[in-house]
């Protein structure tokens, strides 16, 4: 499978006598947006954070790109991370965010590390506040930052988790629109996400989790309308209803 | 500052003006001898000053090398902290001197290395290990202080562990470890008071030499309280200006 951007197959964790993953067999291919729902503690979140390398798996393989995952190996660069709470650094300027990688990591002069970085800036809609820093910002401009600093390594694969959870009401639809741009323009995403609307309108594949592991997945349309598992159609009708 | 020297002052002078046993003259500026003397015993302000100096700069260096290890996942690694965060910490300083000074050249000696120790490095090297102890500590609980969502974040954007440190977890740690940083310099200065026992000519040895010839102990040790009482003062509003000067960059 050569086109497979993220392949897990028979991926378990413990976090010590706990189970969190049982078993996950998962194949994003290149270009595909994959939405990951389900209970709290069902181990999405861990999900993504294996791929990323946040977290290690100890049984099983994680490819990205054809190549494996080892203990040691620093992917970083490959694998874009957004998270609930952005992690943006609050003693540095959004441009400084945003530049850190690509010169420190990348090696790239301060000239076309900002060149990108405003690039980016220019794509998340805020260009205007390159020079602020984070705490000025809102929730939604802080998490579009976060999406650009990403951006700026130029990674493989995008994840999210759970993008849009710390955010205020208000603020939730600027992000996902981002989002479903950067989908639109072909990026992989793997996404975990309660944002049902955004699932139905961007997802090639929706995957449901609970108890570590992958209960349900295929096509937004039978998914949402026709799930087979009782689990998942408790699931779906409770965060549904709102 | 001025109004802290002040009230200290009058404290003293208050409380023994009725007594008759004070004997200003022998530290009275004013006369050719009381000059002498005066000069005589600010002249160890040099030494403390260089020696707490030297010490804090090596035990902020140490304890930064003693804290990394403590912040490790790997239990080897955290094990070598907390035995010499646990052992340092446990050795008074008198004792440390006592063995660093007399004891350290005998280890050297018997490697085949002829290192002499002068009361000055001895000072130094007693105080930065013995602080650097506490100075670990410091920063252990000021990096861990910051999320751990910081530290992933820097980790996805593919920098390595000492980038990470370097210019994402330390810039925002030094803010809440400069404080109690500060607290360990003062000690330092007050601690370098020791030297003068293995004859660092410092501010308390120049007092207590004077003390010897005069028989005036209690204007002599008087002023040696006022000099290290200015010393932290100066200390204290160095300080505040840094705090203040960090604190304005945080806000942008």
């Amino acid at each position: 499978m050569p086109d497979a951007a993220i392949e897990l197959v028979g991926v378990n964790k413990w976090f010590d006598t706990f189970h969190v993953l049982k078993d996950i067999n998962l194949t994003v291919n290149s270009g595909e947006k994959v939405v990951i729902c389900g209970p709290s503690g069902s181990g999405k979140s861990t999900v993504v954070r294996c791929i990323s390398r946040l977290e290690k798996h100890q049984k099983g393989t994680i490819r990205i790109d054809g190549v494996e995952l080892t203990d040691d190996a620093r992917i970083g660069s490959e694998v874009g991370m957004v998270f609930q709470q952005f992690n943006l650094f609050p003693h540095l300027t959004v441009l400084e965010n945003l530049t850190l990688g690509p010169i420190k990591a990348r090696g790239l002069s301060r000239k076309e590390a900002e060149d990108k970085a405003r690039h980016y800036l220019e794509r998340v809609h805020i260009p205007e506040q390159a020079e602020k820093r984070p705490i000025q910002l809102s929730g939604g401009q802080q998490q579009r930052v976060a999406i650009a600093r990403s951006l700026c390594m130029e990674p493989r694969v995008l994840l999210f988790d759970e993008p849009t959870s710390a955010l205020d009401p208000e603020m939730i639809s600027e992000v996902l629109e981002v989002m479903a741009e950067l989908a639109h323009e072909g990026m992989t995403m793997v996404v975990v996400t309660h944002e049902m609307g955004f699932a139905r309108k961007v997802a090639d594949k929706m995957i449901f989790m609970d108890a570590g592991e992958i209960v349900e997945e295929g096509r937004p349309e039978h998914f949402f309308t026709n799930p087979k598992s009782e689990r998942c159609r408790k699931f779906l009708s409770q965060i549904l209803q709102h | 500052m001025i109004k802290i020297l002040l009230i200290a002052s009058l404290v003293l002078l208050v409380g023994c003006s009725s007594s008759q046993n004070w004997g200003w003259y022998v530290i009275d500026p004013r006369t050719a001898s009381g000059w002498t003397n005066v000069k005589f015993l600010i002249s160890g302000m040099g030494a403390t000053i260089q020696i707490s100096l030297i010490a804090a700069v090596m035990s902020i260096v140490i304890g930064l090398l003693v804290a990394l290890p403590g912040l490790s996942e790997k239990r080897g690694w955290r094990y070598l902290n907390r035995v010499y965060v646990e052992f340092i910490r446990a050795i008074p300083l008198l004792p440390m001197l006592f063995w660093v000074f007399y004891g350290l050249p005998i280890v050297f000696q018997s490697m085949g290395m002829s290192i002499p120790i002068d009361p000055f490095w001895g000072a130094i090297i007693t105080l930065a290990i013995s602080d650097s102890a506490f100075t670990a500590e410091i920063y252990r609980a000021g990096i861990q202080s910051i999320a751990r969502g910081q530290r992933e974040a820097a980790q996805t954007i593919g920098l390595n562990y000492v980038q990470t440190m370097r210019y994402v977890i330390l810039p925002q740690a030094i803010r809440r470890i400069l404080p109690p940083l500060a607290n360990q310099f003062i000690y330092i200065v007050k601690m370098s008071a020791f030297a003068s026992v293995i004859g660092m000519q410092e501010l308390t040895r120049r007092a207590n030499e004077l003390v010897v010839t005069e028989y005036r102990p209690l204007e002599i040790y008087t002023l040696l309280v006022f000099e290290y009482l200015i010393l932290v003062l100066i200390i204290s509003a160095g300080v505040r200006w840094l705090e203040r000067r960090m604190g304005a960059d945080e806000r942008g």
